[in-house]
């Protein structure tokens, strides 16, 4: 197999061409310093202003509100330890979701080790929210609600408008890291209500190692990085200017191209799905059927290893993730499925696949077909599979 | 992050199966922790004539499955509870440091399957 395939689209998207070309002159020959007082300098913040103005009109912010960081995991970091540290006199409870990213978690657990408190809202069987637990879960000292805006895993898309509703009624801080849903379904700040958003350039065809967190104009945010004078005091480090222009320019090429994007993956992700359906038993789909992003379908295989299918799919050309135990280093499968409800020996039998733009009906076809028979061959040697005289035992 | 020598029994394991009427059965591990594996042995006059594997788990607990079946295959039962985990991983040309708990996996199967053929024969 020559060709690879890559069905691996919520990890990273390949950088598209005219992004490129876009970012390159900002490399070497437009290469100041935005904080630099002459021409170079402010030829390059003449860029990073352009960068803003698009992606705040796109997401219908302010300019004034949109801080550029380093990506995702920066970005929720900030929202979540900026909010709780320049919130602390008011009180010292969080809100988030139990299936967010582990940006979001591991901040969460290190604050609660100073001495904040942490409740982590349960999802239904579909990874779902639901508006009602997030209003029992406040108390007179919350001061930060974070639900994500689709999941990372699942796909799942949470209601957000409904959440951040509650959260206003109350006066307590919404956030949401829409890291896998921007450039993928419409975030409008206003609409959804949010006062902090966070995303990453490389999800949708821009650069690594650059993101935004909106910041709506009168939310108190504690800095985390402290340095210069960069986006107004409140994020130091000098300006990332071509991957700042190349994920403006990304930005801007998902949004003019979203709903023609969505058919488009969503089909390739409805054939895979009921081509797996219909050539492999024993296989469910993980997340909301409808309510979920266009690229993601995320199975769990029972009987078999996660890693097993992975690497069988590897070996074929074909490029997959896989969120259980043994890829992770760790013996706990996939937090986000434990938290659905999916038992841990299923969850151990996980692959997701997320399709992109780049994707083809041939290659989703070429890969069910892998798929099916990489599912037969490992239930071949796994003890919990049995078909013998009908007999089938699941521990 | 796996060597080749890994990736390449991985892909083709060897003896995979239960050895039909077997004499020994050793099944150790669960699955909420993601490994579980099942050696079947045919034993001759205390001699390891057969060995088959079943196996639950990720590409190290399948690679070091067909590996220790291979190691025990013709060895008397004395010298196949003398195969260690170490010399499985070094037959595999080694493992990543949290895929060592695979390799004791197959050392403990091999144990349970010999113990469970002592205590069937009453020794």
């Amino acid at each position: 197999m020559e060709k690879r395939i890559y069905f691996d689209h919520a990890a990273t998207t390949p950088v598209k061409k005219e992004v490129l070309d876009k970012m390159l002159p900002y490399f070497s020959e437009v290469f100041g310093n935005p904080n630099s007082q002459h021409a170079f300098g402010r030829d390059a913040v003449k860029a990073v202003d352009e960068a803003r103005d698009t992606i705040a009109r796109l997401i219908n912010a302010k300019p004034s509100e949109i801080y550029f960081t380093s990506g995702g995991t920066e970005s929720d970091n900030w929202a979540l330890r900026g909010t709780a540290h320049a919130l602390r006199e008011k009180g010292k409870h969080l809100i988030i979701s139990s299936i967010e990213h582990p940006a979001m978690l591991t901040t969460a657990k290190q604050l609660e080790k100073d001495g904040y408190d942490v409740t982590y809202l349960k999802v239904d069987e579909y990874g779902l929210v639901d508006p009602e637990e997030v209003r029992k879960a406040i108390r007179p000292d919350t001061i930060f609600i974070g639900v994500m805006a689709a999941n990372n895993e699942v796909g799942t898309i949470e209601p957000i408008k409904e959440i951040a509703e509650i959260a206003r009624e109350h006066k307590i801080m919404m956030f949401t890291d829409a890291v896998q849903a921007a450039g993928v379904l419409k975030l409008d700040v206003k609409e959804l209500g949010v006062d902090m958003m966070s995303f990453s350039g490389h999800k949708f065809y821009g650069p690594k190692g650059v993101g935004v967190l909106y910041i709506r104009s009168g939310v108190r945010v504690d800095s985390i990085l402290t340095g210069g004078h960069q986006e107004r005091m409140k994020r130091g480090g000098t300006t990332n200017v071509p991957a700042i222009v190349g994920m403006a320019e990304a930005f801007r090429i998902a949004n003019e191209n979203m709903e023609e994007n969505a058919r488009y993956v969503t089909a390739l992700r409805e054939r895979f799905i009921n081509g797996i359906f219909a050539r492999v038993p024993d296989v469910k789909l993980n997340g909301h059927r409808t309510r979920r992003l266009p690229a993601n379908a995320d199975f769990s295989f029972k009987y078999i290893e996660g890693e097993g299918i992975l690497f069988h799919l590897d070996l074929a050309g074909i490029s997959v993730s896989s969120g259980s135990a043994c890829s992770s280093g760790s013996l706990e499968p996939s937090h986000v499925l434990l938290a659905m409800g999916v038992p841990a020996e299923t969850a151990h039998g996980s692959i997701r696949f997320t399709f992109g733009t780049d994707n083809t009906e041939e290659e989703v076809d070429y890969a069910i077909d892998v798929v099916a028979k990489t599912v037969e061959k490992l239930r071949a040697m796994s003890p919990l599979f049995k078909t013998e005289e009908g007999e089938k035992e699941y521990v | 992050m796996y060597n080749e020598k890994v990736m390449k029994v991985f892909a083709n394991p060897k003896n995979v199966g239960e050895v039909e009427n077997y004499d020994a059965i050793g099944t150790v591990g669960n699955a909420t922790c993601g490994d579980i594996m099942q050696i079947t042995l045919k034993i001759d006059n205390d001699v390891i004539t057969d060995a088959k594997f079943k196996t639950f788990g990720c590409a190290a607990a399948i690679a070091t499955s067909s590996t220790a079946t291979e190691m025990i295959k013709g060895k008397t039962l004395d010298e196949a509870l003398k195969i260690t985990n170490k010399q499985v991983v070094e037959e595999l040309e080694g493992l990543p440091p949290q895929k060592l708990h695979c390799s004791v996996l197959a050392e403990e199967a091999i144990k349970a399957a010999i113990e469970d053929y002592r205590k069937k024969q009453g020794a």
